[in-house]
């Protein structure tokens, strides 16, 4: 359709990929014209991974994408305007229709719905600039609400209430509030020794306290032998599939095919996960100094950081982090003296849970839907721009450091057989104090929680979510679990991504249970038909219990089993087990409310 | 080329290396159900029809698109796989008007003995199912299953698009695409169940890039795409297709030789397929060829046939623009 960009939305995606060559489409038309070539396949190939950023650069500085400016950055990047709009239209952060400037969007997810979430909306019910949102990672510090500020940065209130919502709505101010972890000081903590106690943007700081030693001695090993000292550890992922790191990396070293790439899933969404925000607000050089060890490792010459939009503070201290690595020759043509290029470049996703599922991910950064791949291939062989990728999560990153500098060896002592190392945990909700913690690999649920001032509310217990939506719910007979790989195995319970959200028994389940269906509901891609469906099924089914009926447990069982087993993706294969969990636990049928 | 054995259902077949489950089940004429799979595209194994069991998996895998390994065992109809395929029929079913599917599609739904009522009564139809947010759907009661029920979009003379009975199958997206026509005129908009086949801004097609090649309609399994006539004659109630006639030609208006399947009604061209076997079109052809037939039948101008009056809403009236349009390509 035919729509000319204003000269604001011109200048928006302009400041992204610098003003129109006289040859391009877009520039202001020149008398040869006619005579040059422009474009072409190759070109709108080679482009395409800039849509994402051109359409953020547009819904940041105005507030939405008009069809102007759409057309506008498609001329630039030569994409379909169809397409553009169908990859626009599957991010919930970016607007195509005209919008107030300021938009809050208010978690109502399980940890905040119950701390003040959902009385916030209730009190700004019906105004324009208020949006429900999906959890956005600060549980310990709920109740949560991400600013959407067009021509300013987005900005994160937390401990909201609905007069200090309306405030940042009329035009208030926000401070940013560094991230806190009620272990700060413990000397025995190795992920989190640096947070809260080094300047997270000062790399003098950093590597005063240890930072950039672990590189160097990279360097000095050489990509081999620091593949065989993660094989050596044991590391597993930490994001939930618990996949040993060591087999991808070097997987991905061996093949000759280049280049190959790196990516840092710093796409945290599951609700009720915040560990990889506190460690990129408190300890961002140390995500960069892993990211690039295992690009060195890897043979890869380029590392994608795809983080969440919801973490803008954790995006401006990573860049910082980036800018002056690159400044001190620790990113760039020759890293720390190696002889070897490796570089590294933000790119942020826009409100999809779904990118945080590696193949989806890939799909963003190239400029795609974020709807996850069939696989196999594994990204491995087939990944970034269909190049061999290594693609780890954060805390899983940030165990490298330890395993260069004391051996992996060393690092398997620590923990359990087969779940080596620290282990972070998100404790949230009815716990005294909530925030990241970090032990070794071992301890018990019960363990976890007492460390986190034990039990608040009614003081007993109704039952844990662990691993997020995607995991699910136990009861206090799972109090002397192990929290291990093996040991929730065991139990037929999950790690998941760590999340460990506690609530007293006098909590709401079925409201609980009915949030997590709408979840799942609101974040399928929409590709296959299990789960585009059954997401839709699954929530009516709650929706009538909460009318009133009965479940009807085989129609669930159904809906459920097709998910689990003929979906693409796990979004899918797990979007019942936390619904199915309550129910076995039989706390849908106790009272409402 | 390099083989590769595998047994499927207990039969051992060998088939090329680089084959798909499906063509081994073919090679053994051991049908599978499929929707989103279509020969002459790039499978996007979305529907999850085709799922089997392979030993060692845990989740069900699509046969369209998963290699052949050697080794392998496949069970094509496990309790597993029947309840899925049961499962994704009943799915669209529940949520997509069905009524027009091929007779194949409608004996495998009876196999897994679907049973789309069992979702509770369908909900009413929505208008704003363009509008639709990511990430914001309407928070219902449950008591009514939600569909895809939606207006019919008729905004030109040559095809129409009712998304009331569109699967999602992506294969309208891929013929426009880089399967077939490079036109890329529609994508797929939204997201989850709000997720549909839209163009830019659900601008109307001749404000969007569209071509009218009509490929798509070609791929549609479910009647979502159909030519104007059709749509107008079966609004009518006069779309008798066990009527019609089906002739194959050759294209006359250029050189590559496209053929292509007249289907007549009445003396009519009602519609304009080409095979999908065929070498050179591969079931794809252009504008001239799919709805350039005018040329051909002067409505009214013979006896009058009671479909003539319908037919003359799915005809581009270019008497005032060109007084004798010619068969020039």
């Amino acid at each position: 359709m035919s729509a000319e960009p204003t000269a604001a939305e011109r200048l928006a995606v302009d400041a992204l990929l610098g003003p129109p060559s006289p040859s391009e489409e877009g520039a202001p038309s020149q008398p040869d014209d006619r005579r040059v070539a422009f474009g072409g396949y190759r070109r709108s190939v080679e482009s395409r991974h800039l849509l994402l950023p051109a359409l953020h650069a547009v819904n940041d500085t105005v507030g939405w994408v008009s069809a102007g400016a759409l057309n506008y950055i498609c001329e630039r990047l030569l994409v379909p305007p169809a397409e553009a709009y169908g990859v626009a239209g599957f991010y919930a952060l970016l607007s195509l229709e005209e919008r107030p400037a300021r938009v809050a969007h208010v978690c109502d997810d399980v940890a905040c719905r119950t701390a003040g979430g959902a009385g916030i909306l209730a009190a700004l019910e019906g105004r324009p600039d208020v949006h429900p949102s999906p959890c956005l990672g600060q549980c310990d510090q709920a109740p949560a609400v991400f600013f959407q500020l067009a021509g300013e940065d987005d900005a994160v209130l937390v401990g909201a209430t609905s007069d200090r919502v309306a405030e940042v709505l009329a035009g208030g101010s926000l401070r940013d509030v560094p991230p806190v972890v009620p272990q700060v000081g413990d000397p025995s903590l190795r992920l989190l020794k640096r947070i809260g106690a080094v300047d997270p943007t000062s790399l003098e700081a950093y590597r005063g306290a240890g930072g950039y030693q672990a590189l160097a001695r990279t360097v000095e090993l050489g990509p081999d032998r620091v593949i065989a000292e993660i094989k050596a550890s044991g590391l597993r992922g930490r994001g939930g599939a618990a996949f040993p790191m060591g087999i991808k990396w070097e997987a991905v070293a061996r093949s000759s095919a280049a280049p190959r790439y790196l990516i840092c899933n710093a796409d945290e969404s599951e609700p009720g996960t915040f560990k990889d925000r506190v460690i990129m607000e408190g300890d961002p050089f140390a995500v960069i100094e892993s990211m690039t060890i295992a690009g060195l490792a890897a043979g890869a010459e380029r590392g994608y950081l795809y983080i969440r939009a919801e973490y803008p503070l954790a995006r401006a201290l990573l860049q910082n982090a980036i800018d002056r690595a690159r400044a001190e020759g620790l990113l760039g043509e020759d890293v720390a003296g190696s002889g070897r290029p490796f570089e590294i470049e933000i790119r942020r996703g826009g409100g999809a849970y779904i990118c945080g599922e590696e193949t989806a991910l890939m799909n963003s950064i190239e400029g795609k839907r974020g709807e996850p791949r069939n696989k196999p291939p594994f990204p491995t062989q087939v990944g970034l721009f269909g190049r061999p990728t290594v693609i780890n999560n954060v805390e899983t990153l940030i165990n490298v450091l330890d395993i260069v500098l004391e051996g992996g060896a060393a690092f398997a002592e620590i923990g359990t057989g087969e779940s080596t190392g620290p282990k972070l945990f998100c404790l949230a909700g009815a716990v005294a104090r909530p925030g990241v913690y970090e032990v070794e690999f071992g301890r018990t649920l019960g363990d976890l929680i007492d460390l986190a001032g034990g039990l608040t509310g009614s003081g007993r217990l109704g039952a844990v979510m662990l691993g997020g939506a995607a995991g699910l719910f136990v009861g206090d007979d799972h109090l002397d679990m192990p929290l291990t790989f093996e040991g929730a195995r065991a139990r037929n319970a999950t790690l998941g991504s760590g999340v460990v959200l506690v609530f007293d028994d006098r909590t709401d389940f079925p409201d609980i249970g009915t949030r997590i269906a709408r979840f799942f509901r609101d974040e399928s891609c929409g590709q296959c038909v299990p789960c585009r469906v059954g997401t839709v099924r699954q929530e009516e089914l709650l929706a009538r219990h909460q009318g009133g009926e009965p479940l009807d447990e085989e129609l669930f069982e159904d809906v459920a089993r097709v998910m689990m087993d003929a979906s693409i993706c796990g979004l899918g294969h797990t979007a019942s087990t936390a619904i199915r969990s309550i129910i076995d636990l039989g706390l849908l049928e106790r009272s409402r409310g | 080329m390099a083989e590769v054995t595998l047994v499927v259902d207990g039969t051992t077949v060998t088939v090329p290396d680089g084959s798909t489950i499906l063509d081994a089940c073919r090679a053994l004429d051991n049908d599978q159900p499929t929707l989103c799979y279509l020969d002459n595209l790039t499978p996007v194994n979305v529907c999850r029809v085709c799922v089997v069991e392979v030993e060692g998996n845990r989740t069900l895998v699509p046969s369209c698109s998963r290699p052949v390994e050697e080794g392998m065992e496949v069970d094509t109809d496990s309790d597993r796989v029947r309840h899925s395929r049961k499962m994704v029929y009943e799915f669209l079913a529940s949520s997509v008007d069905m009524g027009l599917v091929d007779d194949d599609t409608v004996a495998w739904m009876d196999r897994y003995g679907c049973d789309p009522d069992r979702y509770g009564p369908p909900a009413d139809p929505a208008d704003d199912r363009d509008l639709r947010k990511a990430g914001h759907h309407r928070i219902g009661p449950g008591t009514a299953a939600e569909t895809v029920q939606q207006p019919v979009k008729v905004d030109n003379e040559l095809y129409v698009r009712d998304y009331s009975r569109c699967i999602l199958c992506y294969k309208c997206v891929e013929a426009c695409g880089e399967d077939a026509q490079n036109t890329f005129a529609i994508a797929v908009a939204g997201r989850g169940f709000d997720a549909r086949i839209s163009t830019e801004f659900d601008t109307g097609l001749t404000d969007s890039a569209c071509v009218f090649c009509g490929n798509c309609i070609g791929v549609c399994p479910t009647g979502a795409l159909m030519f104007r006539s059709e749509y107008e004659l079966r609004l009518a109630g006069m779309w008798e297709e066990d009527g019609q006639t089906v002739t194959r030609t050759i294209c006359s208006y250029c050189g590559v030789g496209c053929n292509l399947d007249l289907h007549v009604q009445d003396n009519r061209i009602v519609k304009v397929t080409s095979p999908m076997d065929h070498s050179v079109t591969s079931g794809h052809l252009c504008i001239k060829g799919r709805f350039g037939y005018e040329y051909v039948q002067e409505l009214g101008d013979l006896a009058v046939t009671p479909i003539d009056d319908i037919l003359r809403r799915a005809r581009i009236d270019n008497r005032g623009r060109r007084r004798r349009p010619g068969p020039r390509g």
